[in-house]
């Protein structure tokens, strides 16, 4: 019998019905299977608005157990609007214990970020992705970057970068940096800070990427080898924070937002909010360990 | 330059490319005896039939023909740019010419088109990225073939530019602002960056005035002399081919009519159609 | 410091909801009623249908109360709505052959079977505000209605029915492009499964379905002016309910009710790909939820377009097309910009800045001004 609930408004747990979790769940199979290799998946319309984090939200949403306990960040903020936006969707779904400690949750969903705090092995973190292909920058046809992508056809992409280091003495390319995934497939890591994106190699993590507008999905498995792309005599490095120092913590080794006071004066704070509480409050949070780091 | 039957470059046999949906009589009902290489009963279009050569390293081979020949065809299928009816091609830099790198998988043709061959465009914008500059198409066929420093890359661009007479300072330009001749020039340059075993230059004079064709032609007959590069050279015109090949192959309605030394042909033309080629040239 | 880091975030988001509940309602008046919506705003209640991609008319009402009236955020309501249900299971083929006419022209011939039947159209209306809109009452509302009923003859009513298609026309005398044995007839079902390029003819036209109204008409205007080459004849544009079967468990087909369609079929000429070969019409496909003359004619535009790939012309461009003329996911990309970027624009700045650093110069310099 099909029913018939006039103005029905009960939800299914996790808000997706099981059929399509169980799909988004198998391509996510796949892409852990093939990492760096993007699944196309069926992506449906979430109540956010696609662009906002949809991509993350399935993932989220198609992996989530009553026991999980979830954590949301944009912009490496937990109370940013629209982080706070979703949380209350995500909860609302799902009741699930909702954090801002890093090292308490285990799915942890994430606009444009990795936390400073060292990620575990019993920790999922999900990327809400805008532009999932790397090679859109040189190649608009997206059955053509497939093709691409098949047959390990990257000399475009190197190029652009050759030519940007010609044009400007430097590879100009700033949040998204491509990277190497296992030796074989170009991965847009989202538009992460470069400063985060030493810490996608070798990560204790699982990092699943959800591109919902863009219908994709992919993965990079804990303890993958994620080399950004850089040539041998001109090198990938992050953002240089060099002589500058959290206004209130005096902490110099991590992403820096620039803040402008009223009176005009320039301070910088910790960017990870939850990092910046736990060093004011003297706690010692375990940072990413990588050799960017390790030399400033 | 010794030639032996048993150490070509490349061995073509019986290379067959036929558009369309061809009957058991096409190939019977099309071609030079008939004029024309459409087929009667099907309307199939036979590009090229039959075509069968072996071509010896550091030799210089000629396909001359009019436009419809088919000459282009015979070399976009051996560069691999599209795909054969029949035939098979046989390249000794590729597991010593032992498969039909014809069937290749698509990957392996990039790597073959990549390593070991070099292609020259009538139209550069074939050839080149306009969205590049001139040292970046040429990087990026050495990026192709795994080179990745880029000091490396730019003092073997400028090497080639040098070598194909386009100023250094250039090499940061785009090939956009460059002229027809100098465009051609940078074209060569980027296939030849990888040293590769075998060149193809598809009418790369055509176009260009008289008085820049004849440096081109200088240029590619220099490179051919000091870097020993087998090449295939495709034109309508009788005057290149003379300037540049050893060999030339006469092509009509898909078919080769006459094949034999250059010189040969050009003093003691066999077939009516190389005949009149040949009046017309004097 | 703004909208970011501050811990205020989830209070500022509940009192912007209060805000946008206290606009909607601050002059309190009446109430609008569903079914006022439903039947006075037919038209924006059909457009949110189609482009939701659910034939609900009560919903389509709710979600344009709810959203003041703003049509993408109506149908994005009532597509994230649709994505909360499950497909129990897939129609057979509509056969529009079967719809009730309402509405019924061809411009490419003056005479079709049946006639031409206007039906219910501003086209031919002139477009003057036409200020007794505003006092209108229900005394008004009765008497067009009794007046109008006295002039309608009933049991002629009950002969439209049916009628043979122009394309049928053409069909019979041999001037249609037969259907290309090898074109791909695979149903896509676009809701279930990403679309990927070169999309199916089934997937281009279910993108189309629920795409965006007015990108559709941007696309489909630009190939006729010239940035396309398709500039079609309309052979035929009908308007009225279908009938919706399903196949229920046992194989039987059963009838589950009605929809409100609009089909256009355009015409255009086909290009000759045989040289002996003649030339040959080939049809433009366009079909919509309720009455949408523009989208469905567009849609006839642009599929014939897209079956005739021209790198020069975007409108051919089945990539250009489908993903740009999909209005809910354009319009949360586009207002995507609105969300906080520092981070990234922090790593932009850092890069510009020592780029600029490289070059010697202290900034970028401005230029001065003359007075």
């Amino acid at each position: 019998m099909v029913e018939n609930n006039k103005y029905t408004n009960k939800y299914n747990f996790a808000f997706i019905d099981e059929a399509t979790k169980k799909e988004i769940r198998r391509k996510l199979l796949k892409a852990v299977a093939i990492p760096g290799y993007q699944v196309p998946y069926s992506s449906p319309e979430m109540p956010i608005s696609r662009g906002w984090g949809t991509g993350g939200l399935h993932v989220t949403l198609a992996i989530i157990g009553k026991d999980d306990v979830f954590k949301i960040i944009d912009q490496g903020s937990d109370a940013s609007v629209n982080a706070c936006n979703l949380r209350e969707f995500v909860h609302q779904m799902t009741n699930c214990k909702t954090t801002y400690n890093t090292a308490e949750a285990t799915l942890i969903q994430t606009r444009h970020r990795i936390t400073e705090e060292e990620l575990r092995d019993d920790q999922i973190y999900i990327y809400q992705v805008p532009q999932p292909e790397p090679l859109r920058s040189v190649e608009r046809y997206e059955f053509k970057t497939r093709q691409m992508h098949g047959e390990a056809d990257y000399a475009k992409m190197w190029v652009s970068l050759y030519e940007s280091y010609v044009r400007d003495g430097d590879i100009m390319l700033g949040a998204g940096y491509p990277v190497m995934v296992n030796k074989r497939y170009i991965l847009a890591p989202s538009p992460i800070p470069k400063w985060d994106v030493p810490n996608l190699n070798h990560s204790n993590a699982l990092h699943l990427f959800g591109a919902g507008r863009e219908k994709r999905l992919y993965a990079i498995p804990p303890y993958t080898i994620v080399d950004p792309l850089e040539f041998e005599d001109v090198k990938f490095h992050t953002e240089n924070f060099s002589g500058t120092e959290c206004y209130r913590t005096g902490y110099k080794k991590a992403f820096m937002d620039e803040l402008y006071f009223d009176d005009g004066t320039k301070h910088f704070l910790i960017n990870d909010s939850n990092f910046l509480d736990k060093l004011a409050e003297d706690m010692e949070p375990k940072q990413h360990a990588n050799k960017y780091i390790d030399q400033l | 330059m010794s030639r032996n039957a048993d150490n070509w470059l490349l061995k073509v046999t019986d290379l067959t490319k036929i558009y369309g949906e061809p009957n058991e009589n096409t190939l019977a009902l099309t071609g030079p005896e008939y004029n024309s290489n459409i087929c009667p009963e099907t309307d199939s279009i036979v590009a090229c039939a039959n075509i069968s050569f072996d071509l010896y390293p550091g030799e210089v081979l000629g396909i001359v023909g009019e436009s419809g020949s088919g000459k282009s065809t015979v070399v976009k299928l051996l560069y691999l740019d599209m795909e054969q009816t029949s035939g098979s091609a046989r390249f000794m830099p590729y597991i010593d010419g032992s498969i039909n790198m014809l069937d290749a998988s698509s990957q392996k043709k990039r790597y073959i088109k990549n390593y070991l061959m070099g292609m020259v465009y009538q139209n550069p914008r074939d050839g080149l990225n306009f969205n590049f500059t001139s040292g970046g198409n040429i990087a990026e066929k050495l990026i192709m073939a795994g080179n990745y420093h880029v000091g490396d890359i730019r003092a073997r661009a400028s090497d080639l530019l040098i070598k194909t007479e386009i100023p250094v300072l250039r090499m940061d330009d785009q090939p956009v602002t460059f002229s027809g001749g100098m465009q051609q020039r940078v074209q060569i340059s980027k296939a030849i960056a990888n040293d590769p075993p075998l060149l193809f230059l598809d009418e790369v004079t055509t176009g260009l005035d008289v008085s820049v064709q004849a440096k081109v032609l200088d240029l590619i007959r220099e490179l051919q002399q000091d870097l020993g590069i087998t090449m295939i050279v495709v034109s309508h015109d009788l005057s290149v081919i003379r300037m540049l090949t050893d060999r030339t192959l006469v092509m009509k309605n898909g078919r080769v009519v006459e094949g034999g030394l250059t010189d040969q042909i050009l003093q003691d033309p066999q077939h009516e159609y190389s005949q009149l080629l040949v009046s017309s040239l004097l | 410091m703004g909208y970011i880091a501050v811990k205020g975030g989830t209070d500022a988001i509940h009192n912007s909801q209060q805000l946008v509940e206290f606009y909607r309602l601050k002059d309190a008046t009446t109430p609008l009623d569903i079914e006022q919506i439903r039947s006075q705003l037919r038209m924006a209640v059909d457009k949110v249908m189609g482009e939701g991609g659910m034939y609900a008319p009560e919903y389509a009402a709710i979600a344009l109360k709810q959203s003041e009236g703003e049509v993408f955020e109506a149908a994005f309501i009532l597509r994230a709505f649709r994505a909360t249900l499950q497909r129990k299971y897939y129609s057979e083929t509509l056969n529009t052959r079967e719809m009730f006419i309402k509405r019924k022209i061809s411009a490419s011939f003056r005479e079709i079977p049946g006639g031409q039947i206007l039906g219910p159209t501003r086209d031919y209306t002139q477009r003057i505000i036409d200020t007794s809109k505003a006092t209108e009452n229900n005394e008004d509302i009765q008497k067009f209605l009794t007046e109008f009923r006295k002039g309608v003859d009933t049991e002629h009513l009950a002969e439209i029915t049916t009628f043979a298609k122009v394309i049928d026309l053409l069909k019979n005398e041999g001037l249609l492009k037969p259907v290309d044995p090898n074109e791909d007839k695979t149903l896509a079902d676009i809701t279930r499964e990403a679309i990927k390029f070169p999309a199916v003819r089934s997937a281009r036209l279910q993108m189309m379905a629920r795409a965006e109204t007015g990108g559709l008409m941007a696309l489909g205007y630009a190939s006729m002016r010239g940035f396309g080459n398709v500039h079609p004849t309309v052979g035929e544009l009908r308007y009225g309910p279908v009938p919706v079967r399903v196949k229920d468990a046992s194989g039987r087909l059963r009838y589950i009710g009605k929809i409100e369609v609009t089909e256009a079929e355009t015409i255009s000429t086909g290009r000759t790909v045989k040289k002996k070969q003649p030339p040959s019409y080939t049809i433009g496909y366009g079909l919509c939820f309720g009455q949408n003359d523009t989208k469905a004619i567009c849609m006839g535009i642009l599929d014939t377009g897209m079956r005739s790939p021209d790198i020069n012309s975007p409108a051919n461009d089945q990539e250009f097309v489908l993903y740009h003329t999909e209005g809910i996911e354009a319009m949360g990309f586009t207002n995507h910009l609105k969300l906080p970027h520092y981070v990234t624009f922090q790593s932009d700045l850092k890069n510009l800045r020592e780029a600029i650093k490289r070059s010697g110069k202290q900034k970028v310099e401005q230029p001065v001004s003359t007075e």
